[in-house]
């Protein structure tokens, strides 16, 4: 059994990764040339690290599902991309990001590596700059900052709100500068669906070729997983269609630990669900909450009259709204972090306040905005004695300078005016803290395989901060793998080209191969979708904003149960040696089925509440913080792996103690 | 802006894979919801089509937000619909009315040959990328300062203004030589405008310019009607742009 080894350096937090990197083997040029590296993923994290290592001299394969690179889920990121840099000169530093990252995961995250992260996030935008992605610059032409997220300092970097599409498209740019010089071999609509482990080391992968449905074998000295988050095991979420659990997943059966699967993040302001047509949830950034405020009616019958149609939100006197935010929460109000938001929209709408025809929605309004910047541009015009009609349309134009694409993209999408009526949100599902568990040096409990990004689990413990995860996506990818994997490769330099005629690989090769078979044989009667809504739902019923233990008991049961009838009841048209989309989707979702009761184990047997997992069994009972979170610290400040054992309900629990050495332990209050 | 049902007719683009000549087949399709996207409005018929034990239409897409570049699809004889600065999967089907025909065929050009039914192969793009559509610089950890060389604002704007390509094909589909002009001088644009690509600028564009042809695509003779349907709103002062480069390159050419 693989114990729990974090290979934490030793020494002063600041110096740790400078000693680490001192300390650790290198791989010699030459030897470079004849060692191969798999790489599936190529988001920031992969397409970071795959360019990287061929740029080192390494042979590298790179994998994603989509036809191009460029199509990895960070493409839609918005908000933007956090960096210690200090250019605002308002008191940031890399002791501060490490600071509040640690804080705003709720004390559930590594501070070693959390502090690597804040350490390198400034080398991610001098590299970024350098690769030419076109950042929001100044009238100076130096660099401009966002705040982001309630923290105290401006740090966020970005490119209008298409940070993660510019970031990507710098790792992209650089990959297929590799790509070119026959550095990466690139596998587009391939599928990673198995790990392949020769003598315990991770020595390659099968996959499938979703064009032509080959199924086939690639061997490497190492494998690095680097495929996203499973947000999509909640069917609807803010993640793409084919974003998927299933490497990550395979990876954890072959014998990697899966950390703190139950430690998701719910993102406050998405567009509601419409109705059951309904495939994805849009986002709509954080960034409006600096503006917006957030409110339902104080009074059921104006509910009930402003969902059947008879009152305009607009109508609704101020006395008669209720500012649940900033009555809740008068010291941070509309910013507080996105899991205390979230839960405070669930509240009002399970008591009857939602404000549309699903009761799942809330008001986020820019009313007082329009009035506050109306005012002062028209100070700034020289307009003495504004009229009202002036000072709204003056304060319409300056929230179109700050939010126009937003505003659009929201029209769009709901045919209403945001700039006429209040905008309606609601909390979705968005990310995924949990992941494989790796150590320090990102290698998971199986030699050879590491993780990076979102599929990981490392730093963000209980709740990620806006803005963290393209800097830790990038720092994985640019910054940490290029050295650690060296440190593991060293010792295969006399390995040799691995064969994929091992029986190893006939093995896997024939595992995949067998489930294939499995499922397009089932010939049943539901379609893929149906049980992965079914499951979606139970989800979040139970295993979504707010948990008990009776739930999240039922929650294992019904999930299984609903594992049980889409192995017996799947329908699958077509044939699997061709391209079939619906295979493809069957297989992630009968992951998804195994993942689903994994996570819900998790969040069972976590009696405490911490950044997005809220037990409603553990809340403050008096005091200024009743009804709040409460932490247990005494019980719980550990990082839960499972280890995969037969079946996800019996998986066997592995602990790893977070110590905090340099940051105390406190209650996070946001009164 | 209520919520309403309608029925269309959709005439869609079947084909087996690339080997298969391809066909159009009707499809009526009842209570479509206005509010539905047109991507949702094609799961609803992959659902009953599965239902009935026949292969769903298969279809590109990931993101559904209209920033991955991956859904494609030529409307009623446009790229992405009837709508305009929106991709296909953000397109809805408010924008259609009730007993429509709906004519839906994959982007069509030769250096994007069909995969199977609306699905097409746009490696090509991926291909001119790797001839030159970076900066060459290493990770390294030890590049400059990001703040030591400033950039014009306007410099800059224009810069990320062409740096938010999606890479769809859109413009392909559109242009009747199936030329790549647009998206490739966004890419050459987007550098040029900047000190760290203006470097390899001339190689850059010679360079991409010789894949573009490689690869099948056609010539531009500034028909402008990529920059009509462009979700993105790439401008065709880009075009612009790459001619002044690819003539600076033929000038002052190293060869
Ligand atoms: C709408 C949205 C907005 C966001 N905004 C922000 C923001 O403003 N700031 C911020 O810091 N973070 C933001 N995030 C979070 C952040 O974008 C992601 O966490 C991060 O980009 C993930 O990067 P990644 O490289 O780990 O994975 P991804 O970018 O998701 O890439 C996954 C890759 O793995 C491949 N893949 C997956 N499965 C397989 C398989 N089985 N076989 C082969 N290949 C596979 C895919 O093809 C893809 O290439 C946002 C997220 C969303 C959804
Ligand atoms: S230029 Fe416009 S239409 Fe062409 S690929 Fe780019 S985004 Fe698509
Ligand atoms: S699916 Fe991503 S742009 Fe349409």
């Amino acid at each position: 059994m693989a114990t729990l080894d974090s290979k934490i350096p030793t020494g002063p937090i600041a110096d740790k990764w400078t000693k680490h990197k001192n300390e650790i083997n290198l791989v010699n040029p030459a030897n470079k040339r004849h060692i191969d590296i798999i790489v599936v993923g190529t988001g920031l994290a992969g397409g970071a690290a795959a360019a990287s290592f061929a740029e080192m001299g390494y042979k590298v394969k790179s994998f994603c599902y989509q036809d191009s690179p460029r199509r990895a889920h960070s493409i839609a990121a918005q908000g933007g991309i956090n960096a210690a840099k200090n250019y605002q000169n308002d008191g940031d530093s890399n002791y501060r990001l490490f600071y509040d990252t640690v804080k705003g995961g709720d004390y559930r995250g590594r501070e070693a590596n959390v502090y690597r992260l804040a350490e390198v996030s400034g080398n991610i935008i001098d590299q970024c700059v350098a690769q030419g992605v076109p950042f929001a610059r100044d009238y100076g032409g130096l660099l401009d900052n966002r705040s982001f997220g309630g923290v105290l300092v401006s740090r966020t970097f970005y490119a209008k709100g298409q940070t993660g599409q510019q970031l990507l498209l710098g790792a992209y740019s650089a990959l297929s500068r590799q790509i070119g010089k026959g550095k990466v071999e690139l596998f587009g609509r391939h599928e990673m669906l198995e790990l392949v482990v020769v003598d315990g080391k991770a020595r390659g992968i099968i996959s499938r070729d979703l064009v032509t449905g080959e199924i086939k074998r690639h061997s490497a000295h190492a494998v690095v997983i680097a495929t996203g988050g499973y947000g999509n095991v909640f069917f609807l979420s803010t993640n793409a269609m084919g974003s998927n659990g299933t490497a990550a997943w395979k990876t954890h059966k072959k014998g990697a630990y899966f950390a703190n699967p139950c430690y998701t993040q719910i993102h406050p302001t998405c567009i509601p669900r419409s109705g059951d047509h309904q495939s994805k949830l849009t986002l709509m950034s954080e960034s409006l909450r600096n503006d917006g405020r957030i409110w339902v009616p104080k009074h059921l019958k104006d509910v009930e009259a402003i969902r059947k149609g008879t009152l305009k939100p607009t109508e609704l006197k101020e006395e008669d709204r209720d500012y649940y935010l900033e009555r809740r929460y008068p010291a941070f109000g509309n910013l507080v972090p996105r899991d205390v938001a979230s839960r405070a929209a669930k509240e009002r709408c399970d008591a009857g306040y939602g404000v549309n025809q699903t009761g799942e929605a809330v008001y986020l309004d820019f009313k007082s905005a329009f009035q506050r910047y109306g005012k002062e541009k028209a100070l700034v015009e020289g307009v003495d004695n504004p009229t009202p009609a002036q000072i709204l349309a003056f304060g319409k134009e300056v929230i179109e300078s700050k939010y126009g694409n937003l505003f659009q993209m929201y029209q769009k999408i709901t045919d209403a005016n945001p700039y006429e009526t209040p905008m309606m949100i609601y909390p979705a599902v968005h990310y995924t803290m949990g992941g494989i568990w790796v150590d320090y040096n990102l290698m998971t409990t199986i030699p050879g395989c590491y993780a990076a990004g979102e599929a990981n689990f490392s730093d963000h413990g209980a709740n990620r901060l806006g803005a963290s995860a393209l800097m830790q996506g990038l720092a994985d990818g640019y910054f940490v793998l290029p050295y650690t994997i060296g440190d593991y490769l060293a010792d295969e330099i006399r390995t040799g080209p691995i064969s994929t005629e091992t029986p190893e690989f006939v093995e896997a090769e024939k595992a995949v191969k067998d489930q294939i078979d499995k499922l397009m044989n089932i010939k049943g009667t539901k379609t893929v979708d149906h049980f992965h809504k079914r499951l979606g739902k139970v989800m979040w019923d139970k295993v979504g904003m707010a948990r008990n233990a009776k739930g999240l008991t039922e929650a294992m049961e019904e999930i299984k149960q609903i594992r049980e009838e889409f192995w017996s009841d799947l329908k699958i048209p077509g044939v699997a040696n061709g391209m079939n989309t619906e295979l493809e989707k069957a297989g992630r979702v009968a992951d998804f089925l195994e993942l689903g009761e994994l996570f819900a184990k998790d969040a069972l047997h976590r009696n405490e509440s911490c950044g997005g997992h809220f037990r409603e069994e553990s809340v403050e009972l008096d005091g200024e913080q009743k009804g709040e979170a409460k932490r247990d610290d005494e019980n719980f400040k550990y990082v839960a792996a499972w280890e995969w054992n037969n079946t996800p309900g019996e998986a066997i629990l592995h602990k790893e103690d977070l110590k905090f050495e340099f940051i105390e332990l406190k209650q996070r209050s946001y009164k | 802006m209520a919520e309403k049902f309608i029925n269309v007719t959709l005439k869609i683009w079947r084909q087996k894979n690339a080997q298969d000549a391809g066909k159009m087949v009707d499809y009526p399709l009842k209570n479509v919801s206005t509010d539905s996207s047109f991507l949702e409005m094609l799961d609803v018929l992959n659902e009953e089509l599965v239902a009935k034990g026949e292969e769903p239409v298969a279809f590109d897409h990931d993101c559904r937000e209209g920033i991955c570049g991956m859904c494609s699809l030529y409307i009623n004889g446009e790229a992405h619909g009837p709508d305009r600065a929106v991709t296909t999967c953000q397109l809805h089907m408010r924008m259609f009315k009730d007993g429509e025909t709906i004519t839906i065929e994959p982007f069509r050009a030769t250096a994007f040959p069909v995969i199977k039914d609306l699905i097409v192969d746009r490696d090509s793009f991926d291909r001119i990328m790797q001839k030159g559509g970076f900066v060459s610089v290493n990770t390294s950890g030890n590049t400059q300062d990001a703040n030591a060389l400033p950039i014009r604002k306007e410099d800059a704007d224009n810069a990320f203004d062409a740096a938010t390509c999606i890479g769809c094909g859109g413009c392909v589909a559109t242009c009747k030589n199936a030329s790549a002009m647009l998206f490739v001088s966004a890419k050459v644009a987007q550098f040029s405008l900047l000190p760290q690509g203006k470097v390899e600028a001339q190689e850059r564009v010679k360079n991409m310019l010789h894949q573009m042809d490689v690869e099948g695509f056609g010539n531009c003779t500034n028909t402008g009607a990529c920059e009509v349907e462009c979700p993105k709103g790439i401008s065709l002062d880009n075009i612009a742009r790459f001619n002044r480069e690819y003539m600076k390159a033929a000038v002052l050419g190293s060869e």
